[in-house]
């Protein structure tokens, strides 16, 4: 009989599922997809330049600092970069791209040891230095205001705070239009419902738990109605204008769900979810910040080891169930 | 239709296709067979040595047992064809090793053991009979795990047994044997089981099937029409419902606790085969002599579900089967997910040997494994709902005491966590690690 000299042995399983790092964070990309598109309806040209500087910068400052040729990779880079484009004001000037993308990747992620060991979410580690060191730029009351279809129109003339620096203009807006996103913000922000779609299919994909953004979204809905204070007649819209505002729905859906650090326990990932909405409101609420999804994300990466410590799951048959 | 369902588990590429429609075919009588004294979980099996000395150049009888142990948690072996014994010593093992095997060369008559006869019609036989037929008979779990079914048969008298399952999910990809088994020798399955029903005293009697295998259901549906005690549950296809906990669960909602035995919640559960095999013992008085396999993969020219004798070499039912192709990668004895790898064919069938399987790239998956992106896909797979990242991690690091504490000994290597990992780590691997390392300590 003819027998290949060679047989490998190892371990079982012999089969494996088809889905690799890079496939998933191609997924993740594809998720990101409508809210990119979204960004480029709202805020023109510039959204579309910002984020391929932003996923360009994030890829070869990758492969420059593993001194690899390889840019796209497993993909990982890429998203990083995306999703810091899509939390960067219209009006960002180009060097600030880059240089929130290179530190994305460098001090958020490598010095880490790359890619499964960086206890932050690069991408707001990357928004966190920009918030802190160019001030003026990211977190000034006068915003870009969107101009659905005006793909050339000059960021600097039409301007606006934000709904959630001035709440008392917020009714100006409608409820809807806050859903679907024309109102100042970042660029990927803005559009609940763009972030949603893209949320729904990473849910049915299985890449993302709904218990973060649940636990996340629900928080800031719970507080919002409680404590939102009273510009709205009715408190439940003061929920919703709090969960559609603002950072909440992607960082909800894309940051607080970055799988290597967040926990991993199904438990976990609730009490995680619950924290970044509690940090969130308390912010927006009573710190001196507008907004606070960016920080709220970060201190939970940073409790993320204890949280799954305190969550083991119960193993089947630990404790006695009755039929 | 299960009225409960498993956390977790996987839904792999089945490619039961290939073989589902196949029926038995009966494998000629091998020139040679090689019969290890270890077939069974338990204690290794001694060569005879009172009445009749079981030594180089004596005949042998098929049926004749070779070995036995006085142990209770052993099974006999016999010889499985008629012949001259020509080798007596350690011959490779499918479980990796070289283990003391007896080489018997055929005489061609396959003349059987003439103590070898019916037992009588179950009505006349007690528990006590019923026992000692399955373990004088060399019956072990022939789904795999080869546990020596009469141990099961006999549980303490504190630990009644209200119900038998009989497990015919075959959830392993690529393996139609129990598929075929069902098809072919239903009545017997159902026989074994009142067997087995009486010797345990069991009054209910659960037939669990996938819904993959349509045709089965419907035939031992029809089966046990008739029977009150006895019902068939269909299980949905889903890796790994055939193991012994997820399978009482899903039958019958009953939580087997952790490191215990089914028979703690009044179960105990048996593979088709090791049902047919029982039945055949008790109305022909055979032995354990020969199984049914599947010899698939897309290196195995033509595939097929064999009847072989123990101890046929995998080399000749790979023969049989057309051979396999140069471009196979692995040759594994068992299924894809928790079968072992083999590094050469040249190693016998055993008892608990379900299939045999040539790989090639078209099937196996190798892949460098990248650090973990703790994407928790492991975790929500798992069966036991554990945490396979942080005990594969704690054992990659040698910190075993975390392992255990992270339930390490609750995984029954069902392979889910790695064969879902997008990082494409050897999880199961890390965790068998951990829990030998955690076994060694224990026993010290």
């Amino acid at each position: 009989m003819v027998i290949n000299e060679k047989l490998i042995v190892s371990s079982s399983p012999h089969i494996r599922s088809v889905e690799s790092v890079q496939s998933v964070m191609v997924d993740v990309l594809i998720a990101l997809f409508p809210a990119a598109l979204m960004a480029v309806l709202l805020f023109g040209y510039r959204a579309l330049l910002t984020m391929l500087i932003a996923i360009a910068a994030a890829m070869l400052a990758e492969a420059i600092w593993l001194r690899k040729s390889d840019i796209f990779s497993d993909g990982s880079a890429a998203v990083t970069g995306l999703l810091l484009a899509l939390t960067l004001p219209a009006a960002a000037p180009w060097w600030l791209v880059v240089v929130g993308s290179a530190s994305a990747i460098i001090i958020g992620k490598q010095v880490f040891g790359g890619i499964g060991y960086n206890i932050f979410n690069p991408a707001l580690v990357g928004r966190a230095i920009l918030v802190v060191s160019w001030g003026g730029h990211m977190a000034g009351d006068i915003w870009p205001s969107p101009q659905p279809f005006a793909f050339g129109y000059d960021a600097a003339v039409v301007t606006g705070a934000t709904v959630l620096a001035a709440p008392e203009k917020a009714v100006t807006f409608s409820l809807p239009e806050m859903f679907i996103g024309n109102i100042p913000g970042c660029l990927g922000e803005t559009s609940a419902l763009a972030l949603l779609i893209g949320g729904l299919w990473l849910v049915y994909k299985g890449h993302i738990d709904y218990r973060i953004p649940g636990g996340f979204i629900g928080t800031v809905f719970i507080l919002g109605v409680l404590f939102g204070g009273g510009f709205y007649a009715n408190i439940f819209m003061t929920g919703l204008f709090h969960v559609v505002t603002g950072g909440v729905m992607i960082g909800a859906i894309y940051m607080a769900t970055d799988f290597v650090t967040t926990p991993v326990t199904p438990a976990g990932r609730l009490i995680f979810g619950i924290g970044c909405g509690l940090i969130t409101m308390l912010i927006r609420l009573w710190g001196a910040l507008p907004e606070g999804v960016t920080f709220a994300i970060l201190l939970m990466n940073a409790v993320t080891p204890i949280i799954d410590n305190f969550t083991i799951p119960q193993r089947f048959g630990g404790v006695k169930k009755s039929a | 239709m299960a009225k409960f369902s498993f956390r977790g588990g996987v839904h792999p590429v089945y490619s039961k296709e290939i073989t589902s429609t196949l029926a038995i075919v009966k494998m000629p009588l091998p020139q040679k067979v090689v019969v290890p004294m270890q077939q069974h979980i338990g204690a290794p099996c001694e060569l005879l040595a009172d009445v009749e000395k079981i030594e180089k150049g004596i005949e042998v009888k098929a049926g004749q047992k070779l070995g036995d142990n006085k142990g209770f948690v052993s099974a006999p072996v016999h010889a499985p064809i008629s012949g001259t014994v020509v080798d007596i010593g350690p011959y490779n093992h499918p479980l990796g090793m070289k283990i003391n095997a007896v080489t018997i060369e055929s005489d061609g008559r396959d003349e059987w053991d003439e103590n070898i006869k019916p037992a009588g019609s179950l009505e006349d036989l007690s528990a006590d009979d019923i026992r000692k037929i399955v373990r004088e008979a060399g019956i072990v779990g022939l789904g795999g795990a080869t546990f020596p079914s009469h141990v099961k048969l006999s549980p303490p008298e504190d630990k009644p047994i209200d119900v038998v399952i009989i497990n015919g999910a075959e959830c392993e990809p690529y393996l139609t044997a129990d598929h075929r088994v069902m098809l072919e020798k239903t009545e017997e399955i159902v026989f074994g089981l009142k067997a087995m029903m009486k010797a345990l005293g069991a009054s209910e009697g659960i037939i669990g099937i996938e819904d993959n295998k349509p045709d089965a259901h419907k035939q031992v549906e029809s089966m046990v029409a008739e029977e009150e005690n006895i019902r068939v549950c269909t299980l949905p296809t889903k890796y790994p419902q055939g193991a012994e906990k997820m399978l009482i669960y899903v039958t019958t909602g009953r939580v087997v606790p952790a490191g215990a035995l089914p028979m703690e919640v009044g179960i105990v559960n048996h593979n088709v085969g090791t049902a047919a095999a029982i039945t055949q013992a008790i109305r022909e008085g055979k032995p354990l002599v020969e199984r049914v396999l599947t010899v698939t993969g897309s290196g195995v020219a033509k595939p097929a579900n064999v009847q072989a004798r123990l101890g046929t070499l995998a080399s000749e039912a790979l023969d049989f089967c057309g051979g396999i192709s140069e471009s196979t990668l692995k040759v594994v004895v068992g299924g894809p997910m928790m079968g072992l790898a083999q590094p050469s064919a040249d190693i016998p069938v055993i008892k608990g040997t379900s299939g045999i399987l040539a790989l090639t790239d078209e099937d196996v998956y190798l892949a460098e494994s990248s650090p973990c992106i703790r994407c928790a896909k492991c975790v929500s797979v798992c069966p036991m709902n554990l945490m396979p990242t942080s005990i594969a991690q704690a054992s990659e690091h040698g910190d075993y005491r975390r392992a255990e504490k992270l339930y390490a000994l609750d995984c029954f290597e069902c392979g889910c966590c790695s064969y879902i990992c997008p990082s494409k780590i050897p999880l199961v691997q890390w965790i068998r690690i951990g829990k030998n390392e955690i076994m060694k300590r224990k026993n010290k």
